[in-house]
């Protein structure tokens, strides 16, 4: 049943991209082929792997419980509010925070979280950019 | 003669300081990388490219520092499979049959040594096996046009999934989202924006370091997550390592296997669409077959079932630099991963590659000899510190690849963007690995994706809008064959294998009636 949805889906995806490609404006200086053909070919090859794959199905993988699969969610926001407020807070902090979390939820007790979290961060600040130079986001606070 | 001289000049390039501890710090991390449970040599490769591009290595550098990471971790991947019997990485998994029984009996030492050893012969041979056949590829590439270009292009992509993944329709659906992927951005022969929906950042296009560090490393994390898997699957401290040195008589027993199992190994690498896995898979099932018709000693702790497959793992793993090199088209997902690194550099591998770029690629050859040498140093003596890396819990491991995939996308470009966009391929890669979709398709078409166009409408322009012009010559005629073949064979045998399991079942149950 998952191959079908995912299928389905896929199906979805290729109309989608067709028509995007449909879309495209033609700019005059245009050669033989043109920006859409090559696009249209892959709508094409996408759909009807995704109809083959909706009509011979394979076995439903094993889906995690609704529990873990929040527990992915819930990382990746927790991953893309670092990514925002990485120039906001600085690479030291906001690191140590995201560092931590991950731990935390991958069953690091109290003192284990803060440590790895704080000694991530400060870990990386030390080999990439005191040692290394590679330029780091930069917080109020200069680090 | 020629082929000296050039390596000579190699060596020459590689033996500078920097390049040897490059040499030296890639092969550490790459053992490490290949030693721990859930990062394999594409991973490590992919955390490291941003890195290497950002640190502001050179062409050279950083290709040595990334190629010893790649032999690392074909080296280190034993490691595990012999004291915890769970592969480091994929092309691993072979030794675990014959390496963990070995480290039951007492012999963990010897196992790891020997298959040291294997290793080493396999890596150094098929390096010799790089350095004779690329340049004749070359020379056939060369009578390459535009539209061979692309009939090549689609062999890659169709054989690629033949092996990687046991349903055709899902590697095809990879490669045509890989491709799709590519085709965001402003098309470069006419100027118009394609697939940006108005996003200013998505007219460069996708960065595919950014999709290839979502894809592999970020989805490994959301893999974790997934069944909270924080502790070190290690007792490896409960197994006595006990001697380091394997007898003489077991090197001598098992050397016809090695040299057997590099030759296959080295085949399966160069050939399209196959890699290391199959490499050390067909390395273990012919010695199988060949020295133990019977099934009584393979799988029990056989040392030749140690040195079979670590020998052809290694020696695919240097016969899959030949068509990458040679061709610009990877066989597997590492090299994929390479291939990242020099069009990240601005290098176009292919045949011009050796006429215009020879420094680059003696140097790497030559350094590539140098980590072979390093790598045997230091899996010998020093296999104790790696065994004890595997101490490392994934809840403190993980956290920590995260961050510096993080690192460094964000010091390639500095942008907040694309960190979001990496985390959307994170979630898309774990969701993909689910549904047993093969990623390195995917990867391969984001890198190849545009240079694939150009060739089409180069062929297409050059011949006056005729399409026909792709099936004109008979060089393309056959990669077009040899695509198809490659194609279909997998689904016949296939049904084959399983009409036969079929047969044999109604067997059994008619005898059960």
């Amino acid at each position: 049943m998952s191959d079908r949805i995912f299928g389905l889906v896929g199906l979805l995806l290729a109309i989608g991209f067709a028509f995007a490609a449909v879309a495209i404006e033609e700019s005059f200086l245009s050669d033989a082929v043109g920006p859409k053909a090559f696009p249209l070919i892959i709508a094409t090859i996408l759909g009807l792997s995704s109809i083959a794959i909706a009509l011979k199905p394979d076995d439903a993988p094993t889906w995690p419980s609704l529990g873990r699969f929040a527990e992915i969610l819930a990382a990746a926001v927790v991953m893309m509010l670092y990514a925002e407020l990485l120039p906001v807070l600085g690479f030291v902090i906001a690191t140590a925070f995201a560092a931590a979390y991950l731990t935390w939820r991958l069953g690091s007790g109290v003192v284990a979280t803060v440590l790895t979290g704080v000694g991530t961060s400060v870990g990386i600040y030390v080999i990439f950019h005191l040692v290394l130079g590679l330029s780091l986001a930069r917080g109020p606070l200069g680090f | 003669m020629d082929t000296f001289m050039s390596l000579a000049d190699g060596f020459a390039i590689a033996l500078t300081w920097q390049n040897i501890l490059l040499a030296l710090l890639g092969c550490f991390l790459g053992t490490i990388m290949g030693a721990l449970p859930g990062l394999g040599p594409s991973n490590g490769v992919a955390i490291l490219i941003p890195l290497a591009f950002t640190l502001g290595l050179g062409a050279t550098p950083s290709l040595i520092l990334l190629t010893s990471v790649y032999y690392g971790a074909m080296y280190g991947g034993r490691i595990s499979s012999i004291l915890l019997n769970i592969p480091g990485d994929e092309p691993a998994m072979m030794t675990c049959l014959d390496g963990y029984p070995m480290a039951q009996k007492g012999m963990a030492g010897q196992a790891l040594s020997l298959s040291g050893i294997a290793s080493f012969v396999g890596a150094f041979f098929a390096t010799w096996g790089l350095i004779f056949l690329a340049p004749q590829l070359v020379k056939i590439a060369l009578l390459f046009g535009p539209a061979e270009y692309f009939a090549l292009f689609a062999l890659a992509f169709m054989t690629l999934g033949g092996v990687s993944s046991t349903n055709q329709a899902k590697s095809a659906f990879a490669a045509a989202l890989g491709l799709g992927l590519a085709m965001i951005g402003v098309d470069t022969q006419t100027g118009v924006p394609r697939f940006t929906f108005g996003e200013v950042h998505l007219y460069d296009g996708l960065d595919f370091l950014v999709a290839i560090v979502g894809l592999f490393a970020l989805s490994e994390v959301f893999i974790f997550l997934e069944h909270r898997h924080g502790d070190a699957e290690g007792t490896a401290s409960k197994i006595k390592v006990g001697r380091l040195t394997p007898p003489l008589s077991m090197l001598k027993q098992t050397t016809p296997t090695m040299i057997r199992s590099t030759l296959l190994g080295f085949l399966a690498g160069v050939l399209p669409g196959a890699g290391a896995s199959l490499g050390s898979f067909i390395a273990y099932s012919f010695e199988k077959r060949l020295v133990d018709k019977d099934g009584k000693t393979f799988g029990k702790g056989d040392p030749r079932g140690v040195a079979a497959p670590e020998a052809g793992n290694n020696a695919a793993a240097g016969g899959a630099l030949v068509p990458m090199l040679a061709l610009g088209v990877p066989g597997s997902g590492t090299t994929a991963v390479l291939l990242a690194v020099l069009l990240s550099l601005n290098i176009t591998p292919g045949p011009l590659l050796f006429s215009q770029n020879p420094d680059v690629v003696w140097g790497l050859i030559a350094a590539l000899f140098i980590a072979n040498f390093m790598l045997l140093a230091m899996n010998i003596p020093m296999v104790g510190l790696f065994t004890r890396v595997l101490m490392v819990p994934p809840r403190i491991l993980m956290p920590v690849v995260a961050m510096v995939s993080f690192v460094g996308i964000y010091g390639i470009s500095g942008s907040s963007f694309d960190l979001l966009v990496m985390v959307g391929f994170g979630m898309l890669g774990w969701i993909l690995r689910k549904f047993d979709v093969p990623l390195v398709p995917i990867i391969l078409g984001t890198l190849l994706g545009n240079a694939m166009e150009n060739n089409l409408r180069r062929a297409i322009t050059i011949d006056n809008g005729n399409w026909l012009t792709l099936v004109d010559s008979p060089l393309s005629i056959t990669l077009w064959l040899i695509a198809i073949v490659g194609f279909i064979l997998p689904l016949i045998i296939g049904r084959k294998v399983k009409s036969k399991m079929h047969a044999r079942r109604d067997e059994e149950g008619s005898l059960a009636d």
